[in-house]
């Protein structure tokens, strides 16, 4: 077990034939990933390492099967991929692209209402169940197959540190994975909050939030009334200035609202254990997850 | 992407939302000549990005001709300080002089993306020309919201909703149902982020006019709007971080004295709220992407050390496509070509990390290796 991917999963990539595309999902097949198409409107024919490329996802999962898809197309194009992946039909789509525009993704928010497609991202790094499959841009070899922590985070890279830190514990992890960074995006915590508690190899959990919003307040009030596995939380933007935007778009404290202090308190307040320092994440969930797991 | 009023109104004219007669002015040898077709009262409104401007002194309502020139001399060049520009202000190098309107009534209104909903929410109240802040936390009751769905649009019930709540009469009810609607038209089609007009107005001659405007654009919606891109004015940003957004790398200044390099936006803002713990004060936020080159370490490094108030720099690096003995050469490469002389935490994980720390090692700079967070930490305190 583990949370919306595993070694079954069929993974196509929409945008394989650039330079990213190519890369990345060279990267998630030698990870182990089931790579099994490759979609580039008009690129039908064509191979990329020996993955057959198509010209619509529809046709993709027509011949291969595929029931997830990763989405690398640059951002004017990238909301039209998800909607093309969503009348598909395809169980779950990861949107790695970085700059969709918001009013497209609220387009898309509302379109795929009542569907059955699950959309993590966009600008996210991606969902890995170690040792099972990777659809995304992160470092396999950091990660720890087996469990029994779950992670889900907001960001990229401090994602990778968390879950460095667990590994170097010798905590491993049942699945691990990116919300992303902007206003507008699928899955949120709860989603995967709740994910979590149900999948019986998770034992417990690390959420990874930043300024901006109120998810993490309300995953914090969620994980009072709904969750009974220890929640490491940490929160990213402490010392950041009001009213700018910290590289990622959904990242901003705007009138008084997002504040790293204010998720902070909702955490404490809600029983998860803040994680004040980041360069002590991995011990305290040592800690924190001996005595409980 | 925030644009000035007067671009605001000039995309207002255009969709219809009537605004005051107003001409623009940046060179005071012009005041007279343009405030000689002008009748009395003249507003004079300096076109700065920050909010507050009346405040600061930024905005004068001339009664006459001749206030009105003296008001304009005045605000055209001043360094005009708001609560939002800081203690050094920012030069006004544009002024704005509008007719004055007969004001019978102000309202607030505003839209904005509402990323809790997913949708446009609207907001309006009859206490227009206050803070809207202000209005909502000491009488919320006064403050109306419609939440508007992007896909079905602005309906006719929701502009009622409106109407009746700001208690607009009748004989006008019509105008200011259109000008709803045109701004919704126009939100939408230019990818705002945020339209606010504060005041609203109605006029003794029942007219509704658009005395303010602000605009904020979806940054990352301007590869579809060029006209908008080409209303950017960036003599307003710190110099420092416009230079560093013309190298792709995303920097924001601020006030402590150790600077930072980190890949990932998240990653960064853990890594200044460290140096914070740590006992000192982030210089910066230091963003150098996913895929950073060697190049792009240079440039952060020349616009790190281009901060007088830097005394040390923290490179926080979790290498993973990056792989940290490309980084590692990328770092040693620029610290030779700018001599660097500050002292310099670097603190690598991730992909061939071990290749990484030897080629830093091996260097001969003096280059402090942290073995993880909590040893930078105590690295960094030491400076």
């Amino acid at each position: 077990m583990a949370i919306f991917v595993n070694k079954d999963t069929r993974v196509l990539v929409q945008g394989i034939t650039g330079k990213e595309g190519r890369f990345h999902a060279g990267q998630c097949s030698e990870y182990g990933t089931n790579i099994v198409a490759g979609v580039t409107p008009g690129k039908a024919g064509q191979n990329v390492n020996t993955i057959p490329v198509f010209n619509s996802v529809a046709d993709a999962k027509r011949k291969t099967s595929a029931n997830a898809s990763m989405i690398v197309v640059p951002p004017p194009f990238a909301a039209e991929a998800i909607l093309e992946a969503v009348d598909a039909e395809l169980d779950l789509v990861v949107c790695i692209t970085e700059g969709i525009p918001v009013m497209d993704m609220l387009r898309v928010k509302i379109g795929m209402k009542g569907r059955h497609t699950r959309l993590i991202g966009p600008n996210c790094p991606g969902i890995i169940t170690p040792g099972e499959c990777k659809i995304g841009i992160m470092p396999g070899p950091i990660h720890m197959p087996g469990g029994p922590v779950g992670v889900v985070s907001r960001s990229g890279t401090l994602t990778y540190e968390v879950v460095h830190q667990l590994t170097k514990q010798g905590l491993g992890q049942t699945t691990c994975l990116g919300i992303g960074g902007d206003p507008i995006n699928g899955t949120d915590f709860i989603d995967c909050l709740s994910a979590f508690q149900e999948d019986p190899e998770t034992k417990a959990v690390v959420m990874v939030g930043e300024i901006g919003g109120s998810a993490e307040e309300e995953a914090a009030a969620w994980i009072a009334a709904n969750m009974n596995k220890p929640v490491v939380g940490f929160i990213a933007g402490l010392t950041a200035p009001p009213g700018r935007r910290m590289g990622h778009a959904g990242a901003i404290v705007s009138g008084g609202k997002g504040t790293a202090e204010a998720k902070l308190t909702a955490m404490r307040e809600n029983g998860i254990h803040v994680c004040e320092s980041l360069g002590s994440l991995g011990e305290l969930c040592k800690e924190v997850f001996t005595e409980r797991i | 992407m925030k644009i000035h009023e007067y671009q605001a109104k000039e995309l207002f004219r255009k969709s219809g939302i009537p605004v005051p007669t107003g001409k623009t002015c940046t060179n005071e040898k012009d005041i007279s000549s343009l405030l000689a077709g002008m009748q009395t009262p003249v507003a004079v409104k300096a076109q700065i990005l920050a909010g507050g401007r009346g405040k600061g002194g930024g905005v004068v309502l001339a009664k006459t001709t001749g206030e009105a020139q003296k008001a304009a001399e005045k605000i055209l060049g001043m360094q005009l300080v708001t609560k939002q520009t800081g203690d050094e202000g920012t030069t006004v190098k544009t002024i704005l002089l509008e007719q004055g309107v007969d004001v019978a009534k102000e309202l607030y209104l505003s839209m904005l993306v509402d990323r809790d909903h997913a949708g446009i929410v609207i907001i309006a109240s009859r206490d227009g020309g206050m803070d809207i802040e202000t209005v909502a936390a000491e009488t919320p009751d006064r403050i109306i919201t419609v939440h508007v769905n992007p896909l079905l649009g602005l309906q006719g019930y929701q502009v009622r909703e409106l109407i009746y709540g700001l208690e607009i009469a009748p004989n006008v009810a019509k105008a200011f149902g259109g000008i709803i609607r045109k701004l919704f038209s126009l939100f939408m089609q230019t990818d705002c982020s945020l339209v606010e007009i504060n005041p609203l107005v109605i006029t003794n001659e029942d007219e509704v006019i658009a005395l303010d405007a602000k605009m904020d654009i979806d940054s990352n919606s301007l590869f579809r709007h060029s006209d908008i891109l080409a209303m950017h004015d960036s003599s307003e940003e710190d110099e420092l971080e416009a230079a560093a957004a013309s190298h792709g790398l995303n920097y924001i200044r601020l006030k402590g004295t150790i600077g930072s390099m980190v890949n990932g936006a998240g990653l960064a803002m853990a890594t200044m709220d460290l140096i914070k713990q740590a006992g000192v004060e982030p210089a910066n936020f230091l963003d150098v992407g996913g895929g950073a080159s060697a190049e792009m370490v240079e440039n952060g490094f020349r616009i790190i050390l281009s901060d007088p108030n830097v005394r040390g720099i923290f490179i926080n690096i979790f290498g993973g496509i990056l792989r940290c003995d490309i980084l590692a050469e990328g770092v040693v490469t620029a610290a030779r070509k700018i001599g660097l002389s500050l002292p310099v935490v670097v603190r690598m994980e991730g992909t061939n990390v071990e290749a990484g720390r030897k080629i830093l090692a091996d260097s001969g700079l003096t280059l402090i290796n942290a073995t993880d967070l909590k040893h930078a930490a105590e690295l960094l305190a030491a400076i």
